[in-house]
This record gives C-alpha cells, structure tokens and sequence, in this order.
C-alpha cells in the first residue's frame, strides 16, 4: 500500500511537466500533413501578389512606369503608395519611416516600389520583372565606415551605459590596450520563407493568415495600412516554419500588402517571396563593430572598459533601438567591469533594415566581452579561462552591471568549473598543445566560454501575456495563448502547464491556432519569454477554472476544498475518486462556467532608458560550452570536432524540447561565426541572397562528439512557471567557444604569443589571414 | 510519336497530355494535385526541403533516388515512379519506420524541412542497411535543417533500421509497371509555353540538336532548373536528354573509361572512385545527393560554368570530348573547349555526346582539393586537379596542374606548370610554381572568397600535394573522408 501510495505521489511530481514530451506536431512534420500559410486549401478565387523593387541602394525614384506590368498576361491590378486607403506606414516603433511603398527616396536595394496581383503566383513574379523605374542614384552609405565617414545618422537614440569614473580607472590602470572588432551580420534562413494569406470579409473585415512572431503587431498594422479598426482584423497563425525573430516584424509588410491587395480587388490574396526575393527584402542581424579600450592589470584583472558599439542598421529603426541596446546589457558577459563606459551607436545605412534576432543584439556584445578577455589573457600570457574565471561577477562588491542591476544568482563560476572537470578540459589542452608542436599544417584549438544571458523584454510593458482556455462538457480542453509556434515547442510546453493543471493527458488538448481573435493585445514571441510569459498565463486560466470547479464540487458532494485534489487521470473528492470529465459533466449541469482567460505579467522588472539605470530582467539563464576544433593552416578550413555543453535550463519543463534549444541554437550561432557571410557589393546589392551562396550549417558541420547536459537541480530562483528557465535565445551564445577554439588554433603558429583576433564571421579566409598576421607577428 | 507524359505517382499511374517543358515537379504537386507535404524552401536545389524519391530503370532494375523537387521539370519524370512524403505511411495510418524514427529522436521543430529529410532518409533506407555517420552525413549534405542542429536527425537515420524492414511498396510489380510506360518513341509533349522533346536514342537526339537549333539541351536541369525558377527564364522548346539509356552508359576500357554524357555524378564518382580516393571525396561533395542524383557529367561541362568541379580534375587526368553533330564525331582535348567565361567550343548542331577519362598512370602523383566556405554542399572557391609524372632521373617530366574557379574558365597553370619542369619535386620547386601562379591567373574577388585568397591557396595546395606525396605521415585535412581515412 506504502509503495503504491508512494508511486502516486512521484508520478503526481512528475506529471506531465518536466516529462521529455515529443513535440506536438511532430507525427504531421513528418508525414507532409503539418499545414503551413502556404498549404492552406486555397480559398475560391485566390489571387498571388508579387512585390516590384528597386535595382538600386539610393537615390530618388522619378518615374515608374508600370503600363507594361499591368498589361502582362493573367494580371488583375497593380498598387502602389497610392492605393493604400489608410497610411503607408508600417514603422514598428511608429517612427514613421518605413513605408510599405517607397515614393520619393529609395533606401536600399530591393525595396518595394509596388506589387502586381494575378491569377498566378508565376505570372504575377514575371509581371513584376516588367517596371521600368528611372532613378537619380546617389552614392549609397553601405556599411558603418560609410556611414561614420557621412555623418553618423542615426536610426535612433544611441544608448549610453556608465557605472564607475571610466577615465580615471583607466588611467590608473597598470596596462591599456586598444582594439577593433568587426562582427557580422546573419540572415535567418527560416526554412519557410515570408508569406501571407488575406481573405477580405464583409464591411472592412480582413482575415490574414500570417508566417508571424507578432500577430498582434500585424493586426495593427493592416489595419493601419487599410486605414480600419484593429477590430475589423484578425490575424492568425498555427506554425511557422521557422522565425529566429526573422518574423518579429519583417512579416508586417507581406502581410500588409496581401491585406491591400485583397482589399482592393474583393478576393483572397496570398504573397509569397521567392527565397532570394526574401533575402534581399528582409532584415538580418546587425553586424557591429566594437571599438575598445581596456584598462586592466599584470594578473588578468579588467578594470575599465571603454566601448563603442556601432551598428549597421540599415535604412530604417526598426528594432534597431532595443537590439542595440540588448548588445550593451550584455557587452559584460559574465565578467565584472570596476568601472565601464559603453555607447550603442546605431547607424543609418543604405542596406536591408536590420532586424531581431535569435540573442537580439545580445550576442555581439557578449563576442565583444569574450574578445576582451582574449585580449587580456594574450597581453599578460595568462591562460583564457584563468582570465574568464578572475573576471567573473562574485557577491558582495563584484556584482554590478553596466546597468546597475545586481547580478543575485552567480552561477556562472560553478557551471564553467563543473563543465571544465566532466569535459577533461586541461587534459585535453595540454594534448593538444603537444600534439600540435608535432603537426606542421594543422593545428587544433580549445576553448570554454560562459554564457550569462538576461531574460525578459527591455521594454517593460512587453512582458505579459493572455491565455484562454475551454473545458468542453466532455472534458476536452482547448488551448490558446498569445505565443506562437515556430518550432521552438512553445506549444507543447504551454500544453504541458495544462496537462498538469488539470491531472489530463495530452491528448485532451486541443493546442489551438495563435489569433488575435481570441487572446488580444498579444506581445511578439520573443526575447525568449515565450513559455515563461505563455505558459503562466495558460496557468492563471486553469487556476480560475479550478477554483470554480473546486467550489462547485464543495457544494455538490459537501467536501473541503483541501479534500479536492486534481491527480493524474481523476480528481479526489473527499473520500471518492472521479474522471475529470465526470466532474467537468457535472459542472456544466451546476452551470458553471468552464472557460477562463488567464493573464501573467512579469514581476520585480523596471528600467530608466535615459539613467542607464534599472532592473531590466527577471533573471539570468546560464551556460558554458566547450569547443575542440582542427584548423588547417594551408587553407583555413576547420572542423569543429568536439562540443561539450552544460546549460541552465532551471527546472525544465521538457528536457527534450530543451535539448533541441540547446543543440540548434548552437549549431545556429557557429553558423553565425564561421560560415555564414552576408556579402553585399559596391551597389548596395546583396550577393548572398539564396543557400547556393550563403552557407549555413549542414550535418557533417555539427560537431560528431557533442556531449549536451542540462546543470541538475538548479531551479530558477525566481517563481516563474514550474522553476524553469528560458531557453530559446541564451544557448546561440555557447557558440562563442568555437570562434575562440579557432582562435586557439591560430595562436598555436605563434607560439600563444600573438592574440589571433579573430573577427566574425570567421571563414577559412579569415582564418588563413589570421594564421599568416600571427606568424608574422610571432617572426615565426 | 508520343505525345504524353506518363509515370507512377505513388500507385497511381499518370498521364498528361499538356504540359509545359518547364513545370516543376514541386509546383505540379503542391499546385495541381494539391499534395502540399513538399516543400519549397529556396527553389534551386540548396536546401531539400522538396525532396522527392524517383525511381527508374536503369538497365532493367529499378533503382530509387532522391532528387530536388524544385528544380525538376514534370516531363522528365516520364517512365519514372515518383513517391512523396504523403506515400510514406502504411494502409492502416501507421508511420514509416523512417518517419517514426523522426519522431522518436525529435527530429523535428518547425517542421518544414522535415520532409525532405524524411525523403531523403528514405532513400538512404531503401538503398543501404547500416550506413555509417559519414554516409549518413553525406546523404543528409542537401538538406538544410535551420532549428535543431541535426543531432537528432542522425540519431533518426539510425534509429530506423530498427524499426522494422517492411513497407508497402512492391518493387517487383512497380518495375513491371514501369516497363510498360517504357517505350522507343520520342515524347513530344506540348503545353501552353512550349513544347518537350524527349528522344529515346541517341541518333533521335542528334537530329533534334540539328532541327531545333533554339531549344535548350536538358540533362539534369540542377542548374537550367534556376533558369526558369531564378533567372524566370522561358524555354522553348526543351530537348532532354535523359530517356536515351545509350547516353548513361560508363564503359570500362582498358586505359580509359568512356562516360556517356548523361551519366549522373552518383555514377560518375561511382566509376571514378576507383581512380583515386580524392576523385571520389571531390564528388561526394558535389552539391547534395540530391544533385549528385539528377546533375551529369556531361552538363558539368557543356554548362562552362567556370567553378564546376569536374573539369579540373578531368583537364588534369588529361580527358577528351566526343561532341557529336548528326552522325559525325569530333573529339577534342577537355581543356580545349572551354574558350572564355561561358563560352565552349560547341558548334551548332553538336552536343556532348562522351567524355573520356584516362586512368591514371601507375607511376603517377595526383591529387585534388577543393576549397570552399563550407565544407560540404558548397561552390568551390578554389578547386585544384594536379597530375604529375617524376622521370626516372626524380624530375618533374610532366605537370599538369588545373584549376577551378582563378579565372573564367577551368584551366591549366601553364606557366606554373613549367616552373616545375624539370626540377626535383621538393619545396623548391613548389615555391617556383607558386611565384608563378600569378602569371597564369588574376583570380576574381567574389562572395565565395577575395582574388588574394584565391591566389593563395591555389599556391597552397601546391604545398599540401608536396607534402601529401612526401611526408605520409604528416595530417593535412581537417574534414571529410581524406580526414578520416588519412590521405595515405
């Protein structure tokens, strides 16, 4: 009887929550039945709009001639800026300055000029080809030299964090250096490309089917572009094939246009990019360069820090704003600055309006920080990782960051020392050293590198979310939040929270399409907080079902409501047991209401942009990574050969979910630093634009010893949903340890004298370089 | 005469009477039939989210493969059986070991590449039994997978062969089948935008070549297929290649081997492996496997692409053209048809008929790198071919050394070559060829790599063939098969 008892209480513990559940779509991934926008039956009378755009970066548009366009077989209508009944204006941070249309200045290359609608989808991509625009060109600013060298324009306020007397720490400090660093941009490579579909209802109403982070923020905008009320519509959103905050809000325009489009000719409209079309249209991730200046001592202490962080931000704000801000929270990593000046500078550019993305900025202040502590380690001979580990944040007196915010937690010290023993880490180091004196060509490298990561939205009031939920009379239940699906497992996760609230299986829940027609007012699955946002909310909505049910149940059967337990597969009413359709049954009869909206808003977080000063994140989510790579130094190529990764997760809410998180998002941020290029030629045009030329990872690219763990009992200090932690944007940053992996092999030429200085993306050219400056350097 | 399409989709045959030359295979699934399981994820054969399975004859037996669906025209599906991700599962809904491998190993998170791999996998399940990590990796090479990093879609290719052997294809009655769509006749098929001519024997094609001086010669269409998707070109009309079995013939000789020009690169690197171990990891990174299946050697090279890989190992092997026009042969040294960027030396009414690739001489150094961005599924930067012969007195008596991807065409370092003449093959004589590298070359900058680059490295490789040749011993490769194994 103990042992069964017993067995009902750890099974109850467990739960669906915590379990390594499958991904709730994954039987229709694989069978082809998973519908995307694209594979919606299409509506009676669907037309196919295709965007026109520019040939060149800059300059003035004098005339567009579209007579061709209009008169090419199979097209119904073309629009420009003057169709647009509302304004044309889809500026997410509602600065007004990115239009739908361009009407006057082209700002980059492959802006759109105007869209074609047709019977086809084809006929309306060779329409297209059809405009004859005149330009007067004008000498477009491509880059951050450009546009420093024009004036420095900025896209928004640059963000200014200070703690300490900067200028006299590092006049004080025993030794300076000077650097540069250039860190490159990434496209998102979502496997499916933007795309929407608008069915025109009646009065204004529209309905879009949307590949979108942000549903809310495209109802917003069709309704401003179709000058309606949000209310007239609706936006709706199963799954997307991939974001990576690629679809944040880089699916406003698509969506906007099919809206117009299908508002103007009375008939569903869908558009579809062409990948390279997407490529060229589209934001990425803001490359940087990071200008510094460290002041520190002979033992590796960092004691001032002076950075710049200029961003390639393209031709409009955008996200550009809180993107580069996320770069300066995290220009410390993990480490601990005595005293630290950093400025964003977030620099207007004739090329594609740079976006959100996966890490959101984060990332590259974090490379920054890691080239920092490279710096040092080379200017004093100290090891890397000694000088990682003299730097980190530590209680009392060491633990301030750039932004005033006490780190609470300081974990980072035990995640590095707990991988550095399970990953063999100074065995394997000194083998390689030997090994490496013995290789002529090529060398290998070691590297573990600490990932600090601060989670929740920068702008405060992102940080809630809505849920609803439906009990069914036959005890079915119908999810809806305000996330959305992009592969992340947000969905099953959010399903998991109601699994267990209710003691139901999964298969009792119906995860319902995203939409604005049911959970308003939504924020943008983003900045990781997806399941901590959603999921919470899904949890308020059940706890208000319950204790409804409970109250109903007290009555009805004359019980406590401490004698009301929802277990596993029944609910104990005092003495007797019931299926929970059973109770749910008898609700209705008791006519009670057994549907709820559930809302959560993020606690504790606050943040003065203009002081620099606040308590932005809820909470750190941790990691560190190691990363053994080959490095020819005949040609540059490399092989990452061996990965081992210890992440925070807090108490996860589905390890395999997780683990995916952790094991893609990797793989995504080595792309970011070693392969993927973003090319753009004198003309502002980009040369990258499809896989045949920009290369993100393949199989044999991941590395074939790849040790993943979750750090055991660590829940989240903070009550977030189940003591979990985020997960979907801090493990890109394990990656860092392959560029400095590489960047050991490199050094090896010269002796570990020379620090290699590796910039990013880090292509075998770049390596070879870097082999050829260190071995010079080294007179080696 | 035919003048309709027919093949297999799934168990069901189909025939088509009007058909544009240039419809895709993916657009005709997800458009006409309405099965939207493929995917398009970039619509040049990059990322495999279309992937397919085809199987044909092939001298009598059927054979599966995986291709792009993206790329390939509906009319050279003619005689084939065409399976997609929508055919995988069992009469009674149960999920095909591969597709319940992908889920057990949570193969997926978006999902929408998920398909493709699925097919891909597939393909690799129908074909081989215990395929190794690399083989793995290698068949995985054309499918891009943005979310999970590809761990456990590896663990999926080997969880599903334990995952029982059985599906519900009958392979003995699709081949009987399939031999009954098979017939001699040219298949004229006509469609809104023009017309396909498919011939069936060699002669046929000659003639068409000579009739139809517009028409754009097709074999594996993994690049024309961007011409229609990217470059929106409209062809009319189209000439294919790949009905004709004469064409896909690799007869073994003594000294050499006669490829027909409409042998794919999965045969051409099958045949040539044998050459040499780096002739065969050259082509296992050739596009992705999807390509290697559909792309042939002869459109390889009557393309002119300047950074196709095969050329600068088939100049330095010292190959030979047959072109053909009607019923005459003209045969040329490889390295001499290429004249300028994009332009060979086919006259009207020829086409490329044959290639013939010597084998290597017993006595003979030989090696070939190909440098790219990434390692697998990637456009050469650099690729470098080189052949050489040492007398007997230990000098250099011949050199061959090609190139791809210094200059618009493929071509040799002639002046590279003579610096090495005569000398001892040792470091002095590898640092003479690279000085001299710059006068056979000013290599192009590009998104694939800068002209200093370039220049380098193709010196570089001089280095590593010396090395390779004599230090044994010594690890020069990161990546890869030759990582592996060891280039000894």
């Amino acid at each position: 009887m103990a042992d069964a008892r017993k067995r009902l209480e750890v099974e109850i513990a467990a739960g669906p929550l915590g379990a390594p559940r499958i991904h709730d779509s994954a039987a229709r991934h694989v069978a082809g039945e998973a519908v995307y926008v694209d594979d919606i039956a299409a509506p009676v009378g669907l037309l196919h709009a295709y965007l026109g755009l520019s040939r060149i970066a800059h300059g003035k548009l004098v005339s567009l001639d579209l007579d061709a366009v209009r008169a090419a077989p199979g097209v119904l209508a073309v629009l420009t800026a003057a169709d647009i009944p509302g304004s044309n204006d889809i500026s997410s941070t509602h600065r007004h300055d990115e239009p739908v249309f361009a009407t006057d200045m082209i700002l980059h290359h492959g802006q759109p000029l105007f869209a074609v609608v047709a019977e086809t989808r084809e006929a309306a991509r060779h329409a297209a080809l059809l405009a004859k625009a005149v330009y007067e060109e004008a000498t477009p600013l491509l880059d951050v030299a450009a546009a420093h060298a024009a004036g420095g324009d900025l896209v928004t306020d640059p963000l200014k964090l200070e703690r300490g007397d900067v200028a006299a720490a590092m006049a004080a400090s025993p030794r300076r250096l000077k650097g540069s660093m250039e860190i490159g941009g990434q496209d998102h490579f979502y496997l499916e490309s933007q795309i929407a579909l608008a069915i025109p209802g009646e009065e204004e109403d529209m309905q879009v089917f949307s590949s979108t982070q942000h549903p809310s923020e495209v109802q917003h905008m069709v309704a401003q572009v179709l000058g309606v009320g949000s209310h007239a519509v609706t936006v709706e959103v199963r799954r997307m094939g991939g974001g990576f905050g690629g679809k944040e809000t880089q699916s406003n325009l698509f969506a906007c246009v099919a809206a117009l489009a299908a508002r103007k000719l009375k008939r569903p409209v869908k558009l579809r990019p062409d990948r390279d079309d997407d490529m060229v249209i589209t934001g990425k991730r803001h490359d940087f360069i990071c200008d510094y200046e460290i002041g520190f001592d002979d033992e590796g202490h960092i004691l001032a820090v002076d950075a710049v962080y200029a961003a390639r931000c393209g031709w409009n704000a955008d996200l550009s704003g809180p993107v580069t801000d996320r770069a300066l929270f995290h220009m410390d990593n993990c480490y601990f600055y005595p005293a630290v000046r950093a400025v964003s500078e977030p620099l207007r550019t004739h090329t594609v309006s740079n976006t959100a993305f996966r890490g959101f900025g984060g990332p590259q202040g974090m490379v920054g920080a890691e080239r920092f502590i490279e710096e040092v380690a080379f200017a004093t001979g100290l090891d890397p990782l000694e000088v990682r580990r003299r730097n980190l944040y530590r209680p009392l007196g060491r633990d301030v960051t750039p932004y005033h915010q006490t780190v609470e937690d300081n974990i980072a010290g035990e995640v590095i020392d707990r991988l550095e023993g399970s990953c063999d880490y100074r065995a394997r180091q000194d083998a390689i050293r030997e090994a490496n004196a013995r290789s002529p060509i090529v060398k290998r490298g070691i590297a573990l590198t600490p990932v600090k990561f601060g989670i929740s939205f920068t702008a405060t009031w992102f940080n809630q979310a809505g849920a609803l939920v439906h009990i069914y009379t036959d005890g079915t239940v119908a999810l809806n939040h305000g996330g959305t699906e992009m592969g992340q497992g947000l969905y099953v996760k959010v399903a998991q929270v109601v699994a267990q609230a209710f003691g139901i299986g999964l298969d009792q829940i119906k995860i319902t399409a995203t939409t604005t027609g049911k959970v308003p007012n939504t924020s943008a699955t983003a900045a990781s907080s997806g399941s901590d946002l959603n999921g919470m909310a899904a949890l308020d909505a059940c706890e208000t079902i319950k204790a409804r049910l409970v109250a109903f149940a007290t009555t009805k059967w004359n019980v406590l409501p401490a004698d009301i337990a929802f277990l596993p597969g029944r609910v104990r009413i005092g003495a007797q047991e019931i299926g929970f359709a059973e109770l749910v049954g008898a609700a209705y009869m008791g006519r009670v209401q057994l549907s709820a909206t559930g809302f959560y808003a993020t606690p504790k977080i606050h943040w003065d942009r203009k002081a620099g000063r606040g308590h932005p994140f809820y909470y750190f989510a941790y990691g560190a990574a190691a990363a053994e790579v080959a490095i020819d130094t005949l040609t540059g190529e490399y092989k990452v050969e061996r990965v081992d990764i210890l992440h925070d997760c807090g108490t996860s809410l589905n390890p395999a979910i997780d683990r995916g998180q952790i094991e893609g998002g990797f793989i995504q941020g080595m792309g970011w630093l070693t392969t993927e290029e973003l090319v753009w030629d004198e003309k502002g045009r980009l040369r990258t634009h499809a896989p045949s030329t920009y290369k993100i990872p393949v199989a044999s690219d991941r590395p074939r010893i790849f040790n993943v763990a979750l750090l055991e009992n660590a829940p989240n200090r903070e009550p977030t949903i189940h003591r979990s932690k985020a997960v979907g944007e801090p493990p890109l940053m394990l990656a860092i340890s392959v560029l400095h992996a590489l960047s050991d092999a490199v050094a090896s030429v010269g002796g570990h004298k020379v620090c290699p200085k590796l910039d990013t993306p880090a292509t075998p050219e770049r390596v070879l370089a870097a082999v050829e400056r260190v071995r010079a350097e080294a007179g080696a | 005469m035919r003048d309709t399409l027919r093949f297999l989709l799934g168990d069901e045959r189909v025939e088509i009477a009007s058909c544009d030359p240039t419809l895709t295979v993916l657009d005709w699934l997800r458009l006409d039939r309405r099965m939207t399981g493929s995917k398009e994820g970039c619509a040049e054969g990059d990322c495999g989210a279309c992937t397919v399975v085809v199987g044909r004859l092939d001298r009598g037996l059927l054979r599966y493969e995986a291709i792009n669906a993206c790329i390939r025209f509906l009319p050279t599906l003619d005689g084939c059986h065409l399976l997609t991700v929508e055919h995988l599962k069992g009469d009674d809904g149960a999920l095909h070991p591969v597709q319940q491998a992908m889920v057990d190993c949570h193969g997926s998170q978006c999902g929408f590449c998920t398909p493709g791999f699925v097919m891909s996998l597939f393909a690799l399940w129908l074909n081989e039994d215990s395929p190794s990590v690399s083989r793995i990796e290698d068949a995985l090479a054309g499918n891009l997978c943005r979310c999970t990093g590809y761990e456990p879609i590896i663990a999926a290719a080997q969880r599903m062969y334990r995952l029982g052997a059985a599906d519900r294809f009958d392979r003995d009655a699709v081949a009987k089948r399939l031999s009954e769509l098979s017939d001699a006749a040219t298949l004229s098929l006509s469609g809104p935008s023009g017309r396909f001519l498919a011939p069936a024997t060699v002669e046929g094609l000659a003639e068409f070549v000579i009739t139809e001086p517009q028409a754009t010669l097709v074999a594996g269409a993994t690049d024309v297929g961007l011409w229609v998707t990217k470059g929106m070109r409209r062809l009319d009309p189209v000439i294919y290649l790949g009905r004709i079995e004469a064409l896909r013939q690799i007869e073994d000789r003594d000294d050499d081997l006669q490829i027909g020009a409409m042998a794919t690169q999965t045969d051409v690197r099958s045949a040539l492996a044998a050459l040499s171990p780096e002739i065969n990891e050259l082509m296992r990174r050739f596009g992705g496997e999807q390509v290697r299946n559909a792309g042939t050697i002869g459109g390889n090279i009557a393309n002119g692409s300047p950074i196709g890989d095969l050329p600068p190992v088939l100049i330095a092997l010292g190959a030979t053209l047959v072109l053909r026009c009607g019923g005459e042969n003209r045969i040329i040294p490889l390295e001499t048809f290429f004249l300028d960027y994009r332009k060979q030396d086919r006259r009207p009414g020829e086409f490329v008929e044959a290639v013939i690739v010597p084998k290597l001489p017993a006595d003979a150094l030989f090696h070939v790198s190909k440098i790219s961005k990434r390692f697998d599924e990637d456009i050469s930067a650099v690729c470098g071919a080189f052949l050489l012969r040492i007398g007997e007195d230990g000098r250099v008596a011949e050199a061959r050394l090609a190139y791809g991807g210094m200059a618009g065409i493929p071509k040799r370092a002639a002046v590279a070559e003579t610096a090495l003449i005569g000398r001892n093959w040792d470091e002095a004589a590898v640092t003479a060829a690279i000085a001299a590298l710059p006068k056979d070359f000013t290599p192009l900058s590009d998104m694939r790599a800068s002209a200093q680059y370039r220049l380098t490295v193709a010196g570089n490789l001089l280095r590593r063939f010396l090395i390779e040749t004599t230090q044994p011993e010594v690890e020069t490769r990161v990546a890869g098969l030759l990582a592996e194994v060891g280039h000894g």
